[in-house]
């Protein structure tokens, strides 16, 4: 293909997701506002979907929105099923995006703020759906689905950049590591931000009682929102310090200091503290709940700054937006 | 972690009264001040604390944004300024925090080593009286004796390196096995690598040392001290230190995208040096670029920024050749409009210039002159020329880059392309632009504690990853001998942290036992 073939064509496949997405989101959106029917008597409330018969599952693997006896939430079903679908193919569509615009500029796609974007919508759509072949997800999908619209709309209209060349101080192999660990976390973080947001909201239903009327109706209940929240950030707080390593050793390479509080470094750690606070309040008395829920999302908050804030208005080491 | 229903939880108790002695006070006021309550606080703090510097120009990486910052700000510029705002990262409050942090640390961590010591050395406890109380439980009956059950179960809990204990019998007839003490250790590594890690950042910060040199094309640099533009060093480094290593920049080679979107974006600095690694030493050549330095003796070399330098032939009012030289111009923007300075104290009258140098050249009713494109396609210079006294005999140090035009008289403004000469009005002399060539600048640093730094922090993320994702359980099998002379078999199984893989774990130890009838 020719260089303004593979433009074309990557730009087309993003254009091509969001369409995908919208869809998708409708059908997650029908499927979220189904009615529930409740469980007949002596069937158990929520059912493990997902896992193979026959194997022993723990309290881990019950989710809510089963399918409920016979006919239950049938027409929300087909609905999240249809998201899923939907979602599936969106990722497919946006990872051939990607991939042509690494290879229309001849390099790993991260060069600015635009390519960052849609990576980093792939990154969410990626930790989702490979979450969700371990355990029924199809409840969050509407709450995955709208941050990804919302970065790539921001990345086709503010964003968009032609693709250029990296600047000598992004030609590092550091750099595809430390981002690419970078932009998975930006996917574990939104999906957790997503879980502890709806942990607080179902958490106030469950208090009002009206948790099973109330719009999270179709939510796992506050206590296992909490645990899925805390299972992503085990999983990312990891990957996250790991970035930031990386990105260490890639700043010792390009300027001689490992560490130096430009501003970018300065979000990075600030993220890393926040999760570690995190971290320590599902451990500590009084704090494990909506406190720790909260805090999850301030370091998703803490991450969006240091992503949109940093890149665009501040003067820093880091500005290569392109914006 | 306290995550699914009926696992064991490391909670502690809410806090309580103080008591009133005085040494049982004090023995409160630390277990408070090592509790994770404190540390949840003292993170938050730290988080906090960290932000003023993001946003507020920082003297360490942006002196001048600072003095412009404080003067725009006549009130509370100064006020800022003493209370350390703009060296946020050295300032008392920030040291404070972290070290309060790392206190607390220390007081938890450390005692926490001894125990998982001992708890490491000591066989599992024993089975609870109701193990059909606890959340993973089978039962059945084995054709099996008790012990020849027992016996198996303990092949088969060894087999997969779990820590097994069986019961005295005078204790009932019971194994006990547990596993995942490796997430404590995990933990326990992980906030060691993190003192770890603020050590290797003090012992770089007291012993190392960073300079920063211009060097231009054809020009040498020797790695003294009265060689650098600037040059830091902690506490415990001194010009002593500098390893006697030496250089020339030959060539230095810059590319800058010319097409439209990226229009002016580097693509490409190269340093050529002929290197000396000390004296005595051959000399070889080296190649520095952007994210490539070269190390020498502990010390390693980076490229870090690139001008130009054109070369002003200037006489005086007597004709005389007072200056012919390549002067250095500091860029100001991405298109490296280039301010330098030209003192010529030799001449009579004494002349000093302050010039403006643009690459490529345009002019702008309300930017005035500035320039396009970083390439030198279309240069000009814009030169402002003073007499009178240059103060350079006054003894008071003075920068190569400004002009203290204080007292002296402007002589006159002129743009000259290369080859163009300017007669200074009053016959004062000539100022001639020639040729140019490039400089580079070169940050030259020494941190002996970035080493010990990366090792604590793969030491980090090795004990992170054994503290978040190693389970810690335990599993029990009771045998007892029923009235119809088979064996009751019970096995039952407790998560300390979250359930993870343990039903999996009962379920095949019961199914294991049941399939040795
Ligand atoms: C420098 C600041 C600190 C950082 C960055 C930090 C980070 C972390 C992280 C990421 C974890 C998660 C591991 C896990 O959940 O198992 C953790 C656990 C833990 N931290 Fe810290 N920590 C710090 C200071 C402290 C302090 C001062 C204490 C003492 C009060 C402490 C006590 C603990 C304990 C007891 C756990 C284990 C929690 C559990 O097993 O559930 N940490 N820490």
């Amino acid at each position: 293909m020719t260089s303004i073939g593979l433009a074309e064509a990557s730009n087309f496949a993003v254009y091509a997701t969001m369409v995908t997405l919208t869809f998708a989101m409708i059908a997650f959106a029908m499927s979220f506002s189904a009615t529930r029917v409740a469980a007949p008597e002596g069937l158990p409330v929520a059912v493990p979907v997902g896992v193979p018969v026959g194997v022993p599952v723990g309290v881990g693997a019950t989710e809510s929105l089963p399918e409920r006896g016979a006919v239950g939430l049938a027409p929300g079903l087909r609905a999240a099923n249809i998201g899923m679908a939907l979602t599936w193919l969106s990722f497919v569509l946006l990872l051939i995006g990607v991939t042509f615009r690494g290879l229309w500029a001849g390099r790993v796609p991260w060069g600015n703020m635009y390519e960052f974007s849609i990576s980093s919508a792939l990154g969410i759509l990626g930790v989702f759906l490979i979450w969700s072949l371990t355990r029924d997800l199809r409840w969050l999908g509407l709450f995955v689905v709208i941050p990804t619209l919302l970065t790539l709309g921001l990345a086709v209209t503010v964003l968009y950049t032609e693709a250029a060349q990296l600047v000598p101080a992004l030609k590092s192999y550091w750099l595809i590591i430390h981002v690419s660990a970078a932009i998975i976390c930006a996917g574990a973080f939104t999906v957790a931000g997503a879980t502890a947001g709806l942990s607080i909201a179902r958490s106030r239903a469950e208090i009002k009682g009206t948790a099973e009327t109330g719009w999270t109706k179709n939510l796992p209940d506050a206590e296992r929102l909490r645990i899925l929240t805390y299972r992503i950030i085990a999983f990312s707080f990891p990957l996250w310090t790991f970035a930031v390593i990386a990105g260490a050793i890639w700043a010792e390479n390009a300027w001689g200091r490992y560490w130096g509080w430009d501003p970018k470094e300065t979000w990075a750690f600030i993220t890393w503290v926040v999760y570690a606070g995190y971290l320590h309040a599902r451990s500590t008395a009084g704090w494990r709940g909506d406190r720790a829920s909260w805090i999850a999302i301030l370091g998703l908050v803490a991450f969006l700054i240091n992503y949109f804030g940093v890149n665009i208005f501040v003067n820093s080491l880091h500005s290569y937006s392109g914006v | 972690m306290a995550d699914s229903t009926g696992t064991l939880t490391t909670t502690e108790p809410s806090p309580s009264l103080p008591p009133l002695s005085s040494t049982g006070f004090a023995r409160w006021m630390w277990r408070q001040f090592t509790s994770m309550r404190t540390a949840l606080i003292l993170l938050f703090l730290l988080a906090f604390v960290s932000i003023p510097g993001s946003i507020l120009p920082q003297r360490g990486t942006n002196p001048i944004l600072v003095e412009q910052w404080i003067a725009d700000a006549p009130t509370w510029g100064p006020l800022l300024d003493t209370w350390g705002f703009f060296d946020v990262y050295a300032a008392p409050w920030f040291a404070a925090v972290y070290l309060l942090l790392f206190i607390s640390l220390i007081g938890c961590v450390v005692p926490r080593v001894g125990v998982h010591w001992r708890t490491m050395r000591m066989p599992p406890p024993p089975a609870p009286r109701h193990l059909g109380r606890l959340p993973e439980h089978q039962k059945f009956t084995s054709q099996q004796s008790e012990s020849a059950v027992l016996e198996s179960a303990r092949d088969y809990l060894a087999s997969r390196r779990w820590r097994v204990r069986i019961s005295d019998p005078d204790e009932g007839a019971w194994i006990a096995a547990e596993k995942g003490y490796l997430r404590e250790t995990g933990n326990l590594v992980f906030h060691l690598a993190l003192i770890g890690i603020l050590i290797a950042v003090a012992v770089g910060g007291l012993f190392g040392w960073r300079g920063n040199v211009i060097v231009k094309e054809g020009s040498g640099f020797s790695n003294t001290l009265t060689q650098y533009d600037a040059w830091g060093g902690g506490r415990f480094s001194g010009p002593e230190d500098l390893p006697p290593f030496a250089f020339t920049l030959q060539d230095f080679r810059v590319e800058f995208d010319r097409t439209e979107a990226q229009l002016g974006s580097p693509r490409l600095f190269e340093a050529d040096i002929e290197l000396q690694r000390e004296p005595g030493a051959p000399l070889v050549n080296e190649r520095i670029e952007v994210n490539y330095p070269v190390s020498i003796a502990g010390a390693k070399v980076f490229l870090v920024g690139h001008g130009y330098a054109p070369q002003f032939t200037v006489t005086d009012s007597q004709g005389r050749v007072v200056l012919d030289d390549w002067v250095v111009f500091l860029p100001q923007d991405g298109n490296l409009t280039s301010t330098g300075v030209i003192k010529v104290p030799d001449a009579v009258p004494e002349v000093g210039i302050q010039g403006l140098y643009l690459p490529t050249t345009a002019l702008d009713e309300v930017r005035g002159p500035f320039s396009i494109f970083p390439e030198a396609d279309d240069p000009s210079v814009f030169l402002s020329a003073w007499t009178g006294d240059l103060g350079m005999d006054s003894g008071n140090p003075q920068s190569i880059y400004t002009l203290e035009t204080e007292g002296m008289e402007q002589l006159g403004l002129r743009a000259l392309i290369p080859g163009q000469t300017w007669e200074l009005p009053d016959g004062a002399g000539t100022i001639t632009l020639g040729n140019y060539i490039r400089w580079a600048s070169f940050q030259i640093a020494f941190d002996p504690g970035k080493e010990a730094a990366l090792a604590a922090s793969v030491l980090a993320i090795l004990g992170l990853l054994g503290s978040l994702f190693i389970r810690r359980r335990r599993v029990w099998v009771r045998v007892h001998t029923a009235d119809d002379g088979t064996t009751l078999v019970e096995v039952a199984g407790l998560a300390r942290t979250e359930a993870g893989e343990l039903p999996v774990e009962v379920a095949d130890l019961a199914a294991d036992l049941k399939g040795k009838q």
